[in-house]
């Protein structure tokens, strides 16, 4: 370690304070040569990105005699596989749109004024951590809580109403879009975080010097300058339940037809038969997911420019 | 006629007397700026007067109504803040209309005055712009445009200029002033910078740890300064702390040199002042003859030592024995009197100003009134 | 505070420590319905099966695998990007953001029909498959860690000054640059760690035994131990993501990032 410290030292001291500058290089024959550097990293990206997510794209299109083919593709329109991806697409729209809302509602009561820093950064910090629950302890917690023996619907049976009289079931579709929001409102409190304080107190004071109240503050100004950041904030929220299969898998047992689960469905319980039909369900995700991120990136351009 | 009344406020911050008891009163049409260094309170006042905080005692009043427990909103006042107040997703022309959209005013109505308020503050042609496409100065120009488009009572400006380049500052505060006298607004101005101050108010409150030092016109701060720390903030001003010797003759003594002061008649022997001197006041001229640092009168013997070129005026500091005093001339007279040139120093004694300090005090603040 | 800050943090803490509660209950329970609390012995359970040691093992070893290849890998890489490839930049940002259209679930589907073929100290071992799976996994929350952690230091001088010293190449990245960046690598680490640990789509469509794998499987079939398992699990992210927050901290490096375990 001395060592090492030494060195550096050294090296920092002797680094003479010249301005930044790209590596100028003599001549072309260098710039292959730098490229080579990089050769390990592309090819690790190739081998085990670029080709699997190649042979999903192309394997959707082969049929088993591997010849080109729509009919897995067609397939996907029909039943139960079209069933798959309108719950897919509702569960994601559903934990997005209010993961945003009450994300951003939680989030602003943490960080306006007259709430105590402390409870900003133990939100942030929550926020850091539960967003990377998920998968099967969530399940389980979430089990443990509304579940049939839940913790909650005991508490509630014994206050004499029963959840499930009332058709309350957890392992459902709406028992996963409330298990959702347990790692959607986190992402969403650290995504619209920096936007909130984004937005500057000049203009509250002014708006409010100017004669608006609170509520049209946030109409004409707030809002607004927020809406890019918002919007960017659902898609995101979108594609992370979109792509979700862990908690889902586990809360439900594989039962709720949502894309993810049909697609393992094909690898774990020999449900489907025909591999190409579970790379036509994954193009079907990607195709999803790839608009999602086409609408995403000029969002989060546009909420940078506002935020100088 | 008192339009706007700061009755005896206090702000405390926790142990911190941030406003200690201000009294001021700001006539119709009147334009006071609020002029100090940083944490003296001059903000923390304005915000007062604005709303957007609650005096722990004390009123505001406006037009004779007591509006401190009025929200900010229903205030009727127009706030011109440092930087960044304008909304960044409208236009020029929408900042502006905003304060009317929200009195519910007609589109129509809202378009022609906005229109109006550009053209008067400059900005005719840059109501389509976003601020992010607005030079600093033309941002604040608009938010100017913005504070009299709902023809507020009181117009408050919290140092609009410091942001901003020093060209664009003069050039904008005249502007500022012109449009104020237009429309006879009762104005309250902030700034630290008291070169703005003195130039376009028609009075002036120096503040200083949450008090007021002195208040009254320009002229006045400027030739009488009533506290150390309003002389060494006001201007450049030479400060020889001295002890009278003779009331009788005015004479005083600093550093072992007799100076004769008018206004020590009225002190008595012994006390301990403050003599100051503008240094507009000192007549330098090229010694003949001998050059010890000696004293005549008040007349000081010494050597120029260096030279600072402002411009038209160049200001020189001379150094004779004990004492070093700056003078400024015009830069054609500087000319002929370069560095290690002998000199003399007169001032008369009607020039020079006594302000009174503690027995055992400092006469410094510690404050560089030119540091920015 | 503001009442309406009052309600909405009211409620969200309520949403996010109900559950927390509700497994820490059932991790207590005797396994006999309707006996009063507590209990230890699902603790207890848990610590004593065989199972649960080898598949954490398991976990906690690819993880180690999955970083060391990730540092081996990215390191460098960023480094001479930011180096003498520039304009490479903004690519490879592009590239960490692929993962985010080609999930784990889409990702699996392609890994296991490309590589079917391999042998099976590849295929059918973790340490092969699962890890290069998981390096993609790990490469956005890499790269942005990493990113960030170069942007902060400079890198050309720093790299001039102990060339000029007579340093070779790879003296240069172990000895200057790495000490340099080491709360970057770390946070990333870290976050790969709690990638791994609780990564359960691939190595359930792969049939591999994970952790995440064996959380599921008692789940399904012990109803109470697993209480005991998944809080046990909690504590686990818990400390990475509390090591990653101590280690950012300490450097003033940027707020926690989110990896997916979903």
């Amino acid at each position: 370690m001395a060592d090492e410290s030494r060195f550096v030292t050294l090296a920092s001291n002797a680094a003479a304070p010249q301005a930044l500058r790209p590596d100028v290089t003599s001549g072309r024959r260098r710039l292959p040569l730098a490229w080579l550097a990089t050769v390990p990293f592309f090819a690790y990206t190739i081998a085990f990105l670029f080709l699997p997510a190649g042979s999903v794209l192309i394997g959707a299109f082969q049929d088993n005699e591997n010849k080109a083919t729509f009919a897995n593709i067609r397939l996907l329109f029909h039943h139960p596989y079209i069933d798959a991806y309108r719950t897919s697409i509702e569960i994601s729209l559903v934990t997005a749109v209010l993961g945003a809302v009450f994300g951003l509602l939680i989030a602003y009561a943490a960080i306006r004024d007259g709430t105590p820093k402390f409870i900003r950064s133990g939100l942030t910090t929550f926020a850091g951590v539960a967003a990377n629950f998920g998968g099967i302890p969530l399940a389980f917690a979430w089990i443990a809580t509304l579940g049939p023996l839940g913790v909650v619907t005991t508490w509630l049976r014994r206050a004499g109403w029963d959840p499930t009289e009332h058709g309350f079931q957890l392992f459902s579709k709406t028992g996963v879009e409330l298990v959702y929001m347990y790692f959607q409102l986190p992402l969403m409190i650290l995504v619209i975080a920096p936007a909130i304080d984004g937005l500057r107190k000049e203009w509250r004071e002014a708006a409010s010097n100017l004669g608006a109240k609170q509520w049209q503050f946030w109409r004409y100004v707030g809002i607004p300058v927020l809406m890019p950041s918002l919007l960017g904030a659902v898609i995101l929220l979108f594609g992370n339940a979109f792509a979700a299969y862990a908690t889902a898998y586990s809360l439900t047992s594989g039962t709720v037809n949502i894309v993810p689960v049909l697609i393992g469905a094909y690898y774990t319980g020999n449900v489907l038969d025909n591999p190409h039909l579970a790379q036509a369900l994954a193009f079907g995700m990607f195709v999803v997911l790839a608009v999602m991120m086409l609408l995403y990136i000029p969002l989060q351009r546009r909420a940078a420019r506002w935020a100088k | 006629m008192t339009y706007l009344r700061l009755e005896n406020l206090h702000r405390d911050f926790g142990t911190v007397k941030a406003l200690n008891g201000i009294n001021i009163d700001v006539g119709e049409g009147e334009f006071l700026s609020l002029l100090g260094p940083s944490g003296c309170g001059k903000t923390t006042a304005l915000r007062l007067v604005a709303g957007f905080d609650r005096p722990n005692a004390g009123r505001i009043i406006v037009d004779g109504k007591d509006v401190t427990n009025v929200s900010p909103n229903k205030r009727d006042m127009g706030m011109v803040f440092q930087a960044y107040s304008l909304f960044p997703n409208m236009t020029a022309r929408q900042n502006v209309e905003f304060g009317l959209r929200i009195r519910g005013k007609h589109r129509s109505e809202r378009g022609s005055k906005a229109g109006d308020l550009l053209e008067l503050v400059g900005l005719g042609h840059a109501g389509d712009r976003f601020p992010h496409q607005l030079s600093g100065g033309m941002q604040q120009r608009v938010a100017l445009a913005r504070a009299l488009a709902i023809e507020p009572r009181v117009l408050l400006l919290d140092e609009p200029l410091s942001a901003l380049d020093a060209k664009v500052r003069v050039q904008l505060r005249e502007e500022i002033r012109r449009i104020q006298l237009e429309l006879g607004i009762t104005t309250l101005y902030v700034t630290h910078d008291q070169e703005e101050a003195l130039a376009i108010s028609d009075h002036v409150a120096v503040m200083y740890g949450g008090v007021i030092e002195q208040m009254g016109s320009p002229a006045e701060m400027y030739t009488t300064p009533a506290t150390p720390f309003v002389a060494e903030f006001i201007g450049t001003m030479n400060r020889l702390e001295a002890r009278v010797v003779d009331p009788a003759t005015g004479e005083v003594e600093h550093a072992g040199l007799r100076l004769h002061v008018d206004a020590a008649r009225q002190r008595s022997a012994g006390e301990r002042v403050l003599v100051l001197i503008r240094p507009e006041s000192l007549e330098i001229q090229a010694a003949g003859g001998d050059a010890n640092g000696g004293v005549d009168g008040n007349v000081f013997r010494g050597e120029v030592i260096t030279q600072t070129f402002l411009g038209p005026v160049t200001r020189v500091k001379v150094v004779g024995g004990e004492l070093a005093l700056t003078a400024d001339m015009s830069t054609a007279r500087a000319a002929a009197l370069p560095i290690g040139s002998s000199v003399v120093a007169r001032v008369p004694s009607g020039d020079l100003r006594l302000l009174s300090l503690p027995e055992d005090g400092m006469a410094s603040v510690g404050v560089d009134p030119d540091a920015e | 505070m503001a009442p309406s800050a009052y309600l909405w943090l009211g409620l969200a803490a309520i949403y996010f420590i109900l559950p927390l509660y509700a497994t820490l209950a059932f991790s207590l329970k005797k396994n006999v319905a309707g006996a009063p609390c507590c209990t230890l012995a699902n603790y207890s359970w848990v610590i004593h099966n065989s199972d649960f040691w080898h598949t954490i093992k398991v976990s906690f070893v690819l993880a180690i695998e999955t970083i060391v290849i990730s540092l081996i890998l990215f390191v460098p890489t960023i480094y001479w990007v930011h180096l003498k490839l520039p304009r490479l930049r903004p690519v490879i940002a592009f590239l960490a953001l692929i993962p985010f259209v080609v999930p784990p679930i889409v990702m699996v589907v392609g890994l296991l029909r490309v590589f079917q073929g391999t042998p099976h100290w590849f295929y059918g071992e973790p340490w092969g498959f699962l890890a290069a799976a998981y390096v993609i996994l790990a490469f956005p929350y890499m790269f942005f860690s990493l990113d960030a952690g170069f942007r902060a230091i400079d890198v050309h001088t720093l790299t001039e000054a102990s060339q000029s010293l007579g340093a070779s190449w790879p003296t240069t990245l172990v000895k200057v640059i790495l000490p340099n960046i080491r709360a970057a690598a770390l946070a990333g680490s870290f976050l790969a760690l709690a990638i791994v640990m609780g990564e359960f789509t691939i190595a359930n469509l792969a049939a591999f035994h994970t952790f995440p794998i064996f959380l599921q499987y008692v789940n399904e079939s012990a109803g109470f131990p697993a209480g005991a398992l998944t809080l046990l699990s909690f504590m686990i992210t818990w400390a990475a993501m509390g090591s990653l927050l101590l280690v950012g901290r300490r450097r003033g490096g940027r707020g926690a990032m989110i990896a997916g375990t979903r």
